[in-house]
């Protein structure tokens, strides 16, 4: 009876010790919030935050490393909805709003070195080597990672035109007779 | 005919009489026109003519292209003298492609199809297609390609054709003198409508404010059984397509659906007449009915001009202004949109042109909601313009979307009922086209995000494959070998082959 006791306890000792330490060196790191952030980024890992990409940037992000404020293409309306998950408050003093821009190859200074193709993540650049090359403007968001590497400095970033189609009525501006402030002093 | 209640709605001062007794006169011919590729809703025209050409009055100078378009027509014979950008008659005064046409004064006609000999023996789409090769749009201001609408009886059960003569907008009176001076035209590009689009009834509906146009039209429907002439409410915006179709069936369009899912299709009775036109004349859509009024104008009236006439001709042909104006507005004073200069061109949809003079826009300072509760009674769409504007004016455009602000289609009824003077409609219109902006935003993100996203499968294949191939090449090689082709750039090769 002792022999089959001893055994057990050992048996148990030993597997539970295991558990244990399984448990410590080999947990998988997961964080739900990480795949939360990630899928409000735009994903076109453009590396404009200063990470790798946008799953980086929001592992920073949900480990409050990272400012909310970084992320360019994502603008304004981005930061307000991290600021929000996070319930954090964003300083939007510093964020200056980036009008849509779009890339544009200089065809006749293009050399076909396809160094920008390789630095493009959404695949909006058309060329082959040695030929010229050119970007399709509905894929390009505008990221501008192919503007540095062009060696012929042949592309430039262009802000998107206002145009019949896409202009809208601006905010009304109005200067209130009684504005809130002056109510709020009179009480 | 029993009629059903609509909602809210507002009492403005109509100001129609100034024009609504005197017949539609002709205007002749500017020297130059300029007729813009767009002039509806949907993709421009395409341009079938360049510089020099001498084209002559009804030829096809811009062909539709793509699902929802609409050609355009020489509105008189001459010369192109350019295509180029010009202002449109739009709040923006962007610039957009324009056929500029010189006119030779002989005003010919080119050859025009062969009329359609009995249209009701006809095929729907016989009809359908003259139709869109006339350029005919909705004529009441929304200017949709009227073709369009009349597949929808392919697709859908109709029940109903409703001519709208309702004509709610202060000022206007062009629809109430048409139906006055053509009633025969109406009825019969009607009935041809009603053919096409295999509805059983015609209803047209009249404002109870223009009883000679319900007495001159209910005469002239008198032999044909299947119409209806029905006197609605005066009640503004009773000329709202789904109000109107309300107000005769008794049924509200659900959001984002179509009038036609309840079986009832609307047209403006101008666009009815256009059909009748290129039917049996095979006349294309080249002049409408204007009505040039407002307190700036000397002589208001109501003009047949020609597409493509500068406003300011206009202006001119009209007398000119007794006082200077302080807006010249394209349309309704409730809904058009205010010109920020009068040498843009009259287009399809273009029903009025008001000068209005300070009292009559009656422009005061905004002060603050006093919580009056006007607007949400107002209301024909059954919103809470206060609570959607509070939002819009913190930002929050969320908030003002859940509260339907996209469902708002800018009657304009809030704003002028408010006694504190909120611009409320401006607002809405603000929200409006920003929630659109943002939406196309985000859909090109995802596709964006779709690239990225196969780019890196690609990429990672692409690695893969050579690692495999280097692998077995050198099958007894060392462990180094992997690696490195990993880190080797796979991209040069991967990319050239994709975008050769």
């Amino acid at each position: 009876m002792w022999i089959a006791i001893g055994s057990l306890t050992v048996m148990g000792l030993v597997m539970g010790g295991l558990l244990g330490v399984a448990a410590r060196f080999l947990a998988v790191e997961e964080n739900p919030l990480e795949e939360e952030l990630k899928s409000m980024l735009p994903g076109s890992q453009c590396g404009q935050c200063g990470y790798v990409g946008c799953s980086q940037y929001a592992a920073a992000l949900a480990k409050g490393e990272a400012a909310v404020t970084l992320c360019a293409p994502g603008g304004k309306v981005l930061i307000e909805s991290l600021a929000k998950k996070l319930g954090v408050k964003a300083d939007l003093s510093e964020h200056e709003e980036k009008v849509p821009e779009y890339a544009f190859i200089h065809e006749d200074l293009c050399i076909g070195c396809t160094r920008c193709i390789r630095e493009c993540s959404s695949d909006a650049i058309m060329g082959a080597n040695k030929l010229m090359h050119t970007i399709i403007i509905d894929a390009c968001h505008g990221c501008g990672k192919c503007v540095p590497v062009c060696p012929t400095d042949a592309i430039v970033m262009i802000p998107y035109k206002v145009t019949l189609r896409n202009w809208h009525w601006p905010k009304p501006e109005i200067e209130q007779a009684h504005s809130e402030h002056e109510v709020e002093h009179a009480h | 005919m029993k009629l059903f209640p609509i909602l809210g709605g507002i009492h403005p001062d109509y100001r129609k009489e100034r024009t609504s007794e005197k017949a539609i006169v002709a205007m002749p011919m500017p020297a130059t026109l300029y007729i813009p590729l767009q002039q509806h809703i949907g993709a421009p025209a395409e341009v079938l003519v360049a510089e020099g050409d001498l084209v002559r009055k009804g030829q096809m100078i811009a062909r539709n292209q793509g699902t929802v378009s609409a050609s355009q027509h020489a509105p008189t014979s001459g010369r192109i003298k350019a295509v180029t950008e010009v202002a449109a008659p739009h709040p923006s005064g962007l610039p957009q492609m324009t056929i500029v046409l010189e006119s030779d004064g002989k005003d010919e006609w080119a050859d025009l199809p062969e009329p359609i000999a009995d249209p009701f023996t006809a095929d729907m789409h016989t009809i359908n297609d003259r139709v869109a090769q006339s350029g005919i749009v909705g004529m009441g201001g929304a200017a949709f390609p009227s073709a369009i609408k009349l597949n929808l009886g392919e697709q859908k059960k109709l029940e109903i054709l409703l001519l709208n003569g309702a004509e709610c907008e202060p000022y206007l009176t062009c629809d109430d003198r048409v139906m006055r001076e053509y009633p025969d035209e109406i009825i019969d590009g009607a009935r041809i409508m009603a053919h096409a689009l295999g509805t059983p009834r015609i209803v047209i509906a009249i404002e109870q404010n223009k009883p000679q146009a319900i007495g001159i039209m209910t005469k002239a429907a008198s032999a044909f059984p299947e119409i209806r002439v029905v006197g609605v409410p005066v009640q503004y915006p009773m000329g709202s397509e789904r109000h109107l179709v309300q107000a005769i069936t008794g049924r509200e369009t659900p959001a984002r659906k179509l009038t036609a899912d309840l079986g009832v299709v609307v047209h403006n009775v101008s666009t009815t007449r256009a059909v009748h036109h290129a039917v049996r004349f095979g006349r294309p859509l080249v002049a409408r009915v204007v009505t040039v009024s407002g307190g700036a104008i000397r002589e208001p009236n109501n003009v047949l001009t020609p597409i493509g006439t500068l406003v300011s001709d206009l202006v001119e042909f009209c007398g000119g202004f007794a006082v200077r104006p302080e807006s010249v507005v394209n349309g309704g004073p409730m809904m058009g949109q205010p010109l920020p200069s009068l040498d843009v061109p009259v287009v399809k949809g273009t029903s009025g042109i008001l000068a209005l003079t300070a009292e009559e826009i009656n422009d005061s300072q905004t002060s603050s909601c006093i919580r009056c509760g006007n607007c949400v009674t107002v209301c024909p769409c059954g919103l809470s313009p206060i609570d959607m504007a509070s939002f819009i004016r913190k930002d929050k455009l969320d908030g003002a979307a859940k509260l339907g602000v996209m469902d708002c289609f800018s009657c304009g009824s809030c704003s002028w009922v408010c006694p504190s003077h909120i611009p409320l409609v401006h607002y809405f219109n603000y929200a409006k086209g920003a929630l659109n902006d943002l939406e196309r935003e985000r859909s090109k993100g995802d596709r964006v995000k779709i690239f990225v996203e196969s780019r890196t499968v690609r990429l990672e294949r692409a690695a893969e494959a050579k690692r495999a191939t280097l692998a077995a090449r050198k099958p007894a090689s060392d462990n180094a070998a992997p690696g490195n082709a990993a880190e080797a750039k796979p991209a040069p090769t991967t990319e050239e082959k994709a975008n050769a």
